[in-house]
């Protein structure tokens, strides 16, 4: 059984226990475009279902990455900073923080991998 | 939204597309902005530019006309010599910037904004003496071919030797795309042409490019990127109504100041004597991140100083640039500065311009 969901804002999140990891996808990845910077949160930020919590920057504009549960970030994926290739739907390298969610009705309540797939194929 | 007569081409290619100044434009094409901007500076990029305006003035005194809509010595140009120039407004403001060519004594072709194309239409118009005959051309695309490899590549496609054509200079050709109006110029800091065609041809044109292994589509994301790293203003974020052409630090376009008659002279000529209170600078990000137009520029002990106008992310340098106002007293290359991003103090330093060497073609001397 996988524990990864999935949001419409293109977030992938593994939930393991009551910490959710937090990455994009690969349909963010390809929209989002060439990736330059990526702007990291402070551990110990508490944020709420909806905050965005980084922002990621491209030749062309900056993109803000939102969270789908609320709680407090507990870790943060420093590595992205200089290795950009890494933001990617890799649950081991792509993270990008590990939150420790206060409620963890709101992870379940996302897409699963089949629900998703069908999501961004009517996007397309 | 508005289309260009090659806008199915741009779909066909799987652009992503966006509206730009009422048109429905190719944003960037399936291989992205890093990758069309570099192909740009190594080889041949194609950009469809025909949102921007074409338009003529031809009559009798057409110069004296234009020597009062712009700050520049216009009756010094000569036939088939295009120049980079700005409207003005009573202010001493800019309605616009275009490049003007000197057709014949009495003829005047002139390139404008998309964005600003109705209202310096109105404002030519408003100004238009009785005897100058205006006419905006809705019958021609226009496409800009722009890399160190243009010169060869339109030499295969047309069969036309543009060798002898120096930079900011101007030719007229009968093809197999109909009458083109070639110009040595172009908003990328490259060696390039722009290239006037009818409507009708212009897909045929495109697709001969194309068809060229030097050629990529580059669309207008990496035209901004390109253009920033030349340093060159954008209308309507780099310069607008209310910055005046000592401010934007292009006075090189009036030469030596003998045009004194043009619309808003009195503040222009005040502040190219006296100096202007604020100045557009390069700004180069030395710390992490990239600063966009709208953050505030300031001293690195917190003063406020100025602003951002453009920002992104340059391919060439692999790193943030910008440029923006600050107070003329700072405006000191070299100077540490700090940009303000979401609450963050970034790095910086004011940065000559342009950030990137232009390859443009040098102007060609005929002998006598």
């Amino acid at each position: 059984m996988s524990n990864i969901k999935y949001t419409e804002d293109h977030e992938w999140i593994k939930v393991d226990g009551d910490t959710a990891w937090i990455g994009i996808t690969t349909y963010a990845r390809h929209a989002l475009g060439d990736l330059v910077y990526i702007e990291l949160p402070e551990t110990g930020r508490q944020i709420a279902k909806g905050d965005d919590f980084a922002v990621v920057e491209s030749v062309k504009a900056a993109s803000e990455i939102y969270t789908p549960v609320t709680g407090e970030i507990v870790e943060v994926n420093d590595n992205l900073q200089d290795n950009m290739d890494d933001l990617k739907e890799d649950i081991d390298t792509g993270w990008i923080v590990k939150v420790k969610m206060t409620d963890d009705s709101e992870a379940s309540a996302l897409m699963d991998k089949a629900a998703y797939d069908s999501f961004v194929e009517g996007l397309e | 939204m508005k289309q260009t007569p090659l806008h199915s081409i741009h779909t066909g290619l799987n652009a992503k597309m966006a509206e730009f100044a009422g048109y429905d434009m190719p944003i960037q094409y399936s291989e992205g902005v890093m990758a069309e901007h570099n192909w740009t500076r190594e080889s041949c990029g194609l950009f469809d530019v025909s949102h921007m305006g074409q338009i003529t003035l031809e009559g009798e005194g057409v110069a004296e006309f234009l020597e009062k809509l712009t700050p520049s010595k216009i009756s010094a140009l000569k036939d088939g010599v295009a120049k980079y120039t700005v409207l003005t407004n009573e202010d001493g403001g800019m309605v616009d910037d275009l490049i003007v060519t000197r057709l014949s004594k009495d003829k005047f072709f002139a390139v404008i904004n998309a964005g600003c194309k109705d209202k310096d239409i109105e404002w030519i118009k408003n100004h238009l003496p009785e005897n100058i005959t205006f006419h905006s051309f809705e019958d021609r695309a226009l496409i800009a071919i722009q890399g160190p490899k243009t010169e060869e590549t339109i030499r295969s496609v047309l069969g036309f030797d543009l060798s002898e054509q120096g930079y900011m200079r101007y030719s007229e050709a009968e093809s197999d795309y109909g009458l083109l109006f070639i110009s040595r110029l172009g908003y990328t800091g490259e060696d390039g042409f722009e290239i006037s065609v009818p409507n009708e041809k212009a897909a045929d044109l495109w697709n001969a490019f194309s068809a060229n292994d030097n050629v990529k589509p580059v669309g207008l994301a990496a035209r901004d990127s390109l253009r920033l790293e030349m340093g060159y203003p954008l209308y309507g974020h780099d310069i607008d109504a209310t910055t005046s052409p000592i401010e934007a630090d292009i006075a090189w376009i009036m030469g030596k100041m003998t045009n004194t008659g043009f619309i808003g002279a009195e503040r222009v000529i005040n502040e190219a004597q006296n100096g202007a209170s604020r100045k557009r600078v390069g700004v180069k990000i030395t710390g992490r991140g990239v600063a966009r137009e709208g953050a505030e520029i300031c001293t690195p002990d917190g003063q406020k100083i100025g602003e951002l106008t453009s920002g992104g992310f340059s391919p060439t340098l692999q790193g943030a640039i910008g440029q923006g106002y600050i107070e003329t007293k700072f405006a000191t290359e070299g100077k540490e500065i700090v940009v303000r991003v979401r609450g963050r103090d970034i790095e910086a330093v004011i940065a000559s311009l342009p950030f990137v060497e232009a390859k443009t073609k040098k102007p060609i001397k005929k002998a006598a």
